[in-house]
């Protein structure tokens, strides 16, 4: 670095240092916040194998997936029909039962049952819990009312409930996540 | 700073004279919180909040402390700690209950403070600072004490874990993430659990250095007044040593009398049953609310019901919730009025009164559930809150005129300044 291109060599030393204490920085800052991301125990437990062997028709069970509640519900073919019969694009998430189900296996709904307005556990998977007006699930907390393919119909919660991505191992069991 | 007529620290006594040449902290406190700090004489009640907050978090610090010796932040056995802490532990079931009661009392005395400085101008020039650290230090207890409320990890400790971090999923693309990040996991669990009890630990001393800044800010113009006047001569004061500690003092005794009535007397009376219930992510209560103390933001968040052009309600929601309290900020150029004290302010002094009844309408709808008429209720006092700080307020310290002020505060509380050379205040 000669004087007459007007960068000192104190200059180049000083960038030089500067640059260096900036990386270093993001470096010590990087672990700091990914330590509080979810940590590997946690992930381990995101996949979730269930058999659905002894669900009948027109009941649900509770599963635990990522340590909250998955519904699956085993439709009739009354709640098919009816989930079937709605006009889509009157919905505020518009989506098909086929679009939440698998092919062939349309009466296995598979869902999250975290209500997707603050996080409440609607109630309806249960026997002989309240199902809401349009047949599904209902969310106490603040009255939202999903139908039989567990879309949003009424209430403040903006989308369907979340389906998980899931697939069928065999015809009796489902593995989630 | 202080005025000129202020009195100075001479220490007498040989050692405190080598003190004050080597770390003069007595200097500080002295001229600080003694007879070196000159305040207005004519200081009612309401100036006692702040001390009494201080007080506050004194006893949430000492209480706190004591809690954190007994209790085991994890998933399997913090509930069960604190009930072996309140059944077992000797006098734990005092410190548990002095801890719990005093977050209430500590937010009681802190809306009594903030509502004063609205009402007496609190928030203008010089003392601008003062008031954005004040609304650091409001924002700061918000969240150590929902951590707080996490700990016990009973069903409303849960779920309400789940709700107000569910509030940012509400943020547009990065909100799963962040939710995800600040959970460590997918819902509230074990990771959650320890570093909310971490931070619970960490904000109040973070709390404490504020409130530092805040009494620094403070001491450079000097205490407000009622009146609103500035200080102009020695006759307008009285030192905080021995005058405002013993009025200070005597507002502990108020406090402490209410303070004891509720931690003896009616214990869980603010708490909810449901939280003597261990979580279960499994079930939600069937009713889910926050502690009183968040009941006007509650409401704000829930009377936002449908979407509003291409913003998701709930997003909307979280974003009016916020923003409630993030107004504050903009207080003291909003109210572009030169008088402080609405007594002066025969407009503004309305739409004050207005506001607390809002608030308390926001308050009553926040705690009941959510149906109607209570949602639609929340949405026009929700509106109405906006329109006092954003349109009312402007509009107000533009058109109206003020009463007279007196010469001085010293004509305020004598009639006339001369008075005060014939009868000195002492």
């Amino acid at each position: 670095m000669a004087e007459e291109d007007g960068v000192r060599r104190r200059d180049f030393i000083n960038v030089a240092a500067v640059s260096a204490a900036g990386v270093a920085g993001i470096g010590v800052v990087i672990p700091l916040v990914s330590q509080m991301s979810a940590s590997a125990d946690v992930l381990a437990a995101s996949t979730t194998e269930v058999d659905i062997s002894s669900v009948q028709t027109g009941q649900a069970i509770k599963a635990i997936f990522r340590k909250q509640p998955v519904f699956i519900r085993n439709l009739t073919q009354r709640e098919i029909d009816e989930a079937n019969a709605v006009d889509v694009s009157s919905l505020r998430d518009p989506q098909t039962l086929e679009e939440r189900t698998k092919e062939g296996k349309t009466n296995w709904l598979i869902t999250m049952g975290v209500c997707t307005h603050l996080g409440c556990v609607p109630l309806g998977a249960g026997e002989g819990e309240p199902r809401g007006e349009f047949g599904g699930y209902f969310c106490p907390c603040h009255g939202s009312s999903y139908d039989t393919a567990a879309r949003i119909r009424k209430g403040p919660a903006p989308l369907n409930l979340q389906v998980p991505d899931y697939t069928f191992t065999s015809d009796t069991v489902v593995t989630i996540g | 700073m202080s005025f000129p007529w202020a009195k100075v620290y001479t220490p007498e006594h040989p050692f405190m004279k080598w003190m004050d040449e080597r770390l003069p902290l007595p200097r500080l406190v002295y001229n600080a919180v003694g007879g070196g700090y000159e305040v207005p004489r004519n200081l009612n009640y309401f100036w006692n909040f702040g001390f009494l907050a201080g007080l506050c978090l004194v006893i949430q610090i000492v209480t706190g402390i004591v809690m954190a010796m007994h209790y085991a932040a994890n998933t399997g056995v913090a509930f069960d700690s604190i009930e072996m802490t309140v059944r077992d532990v000797n006098w734990g079931w005092l410190m548990r209950y002095a801890h719990a009661n005093g977050a209430s009392a500590f937010f009681v005395v802190i809306y009594i403070h903030i509502f004063r400085g609205f009402f007496y101008g609190s928030y203008k020039a010089p003392r601008e600072m003062v008031w954005l650290l004040g609304v650091v230090i409001f924002l700061l207890m918000m969240a150590t004490a929902f951590m707080g409320y996490v700990l016990p990890w009973g069903q409303m400790s849960f779920w309400g874990a789940k709700v107000i971090t569910g509030l940012f999923s509400a943020i547009p693309l990065v909100g799963e993430p962040l939710q995800q990040w600040l959970l460590g996991g997918f819902a509230p669990d074990n990771a959650a659990l320890n570093r909310f009890f971490s931070l619970h630990y960490l904000l109040p001393f973070v709390i404490l250095g504020v409130v530092i800044l805040h009494i620094w800010a403070l001491h450079i113009p000097g205490s407000s007044n009622p009146t609103g006047v500035e200080v102009k001569s020695e006759s307008d004061t009285v030192p905080f040593y021995p005058y405002y500690v013993a009025k200070d003092g005597w507002a502990i005794g108020v406090f402490a009398i209410l303070y004891c009535a509720m931690v003896f007397f009616a214990p869980n009376y603010l708490g909810h049953p449901d939280n003597y219930i261990p979580a279960n992510p499994m079930s939600t209560p069937a009713h889910i609310v926050p502690e009183w103390y968040f009941w006007p933001f509650y409401a704000i968040l829930r009377a936002f019901t449908a979407n509003i052009f291409f913003i998701p309600a709930k997003l909307m929601g979280v974003l009016a919730m916020f923003g409630a309290i993030l107004v504050w900020f903009f207080l003291p150029w909003l109210d572009r009025s030169p008088i402080r004290s609405a007594s002066y302010r025969p407009v503004y002094k309305w739409f004050f009164v207005v506001l607390c009844l809002d608030m308390l309408v926001l308050f009553y709808c926040g705690g009941a559930e959510a149906k109607e008429p209570y949602v639609m209720i929340s949405q026009i006092a929700a509106l109405y809150y906006f329109a006092h700080f954003l349109i009312i307020l402007p509009i107000v310290s533009a058109i109206e005129k003020p009463k007279p002020l007196p010469f001085s505060i010293t004509e305020s509380v004598l009639g006339k300044d001369e008075d005060a050379v014939l009868a000195p205040s002492a």
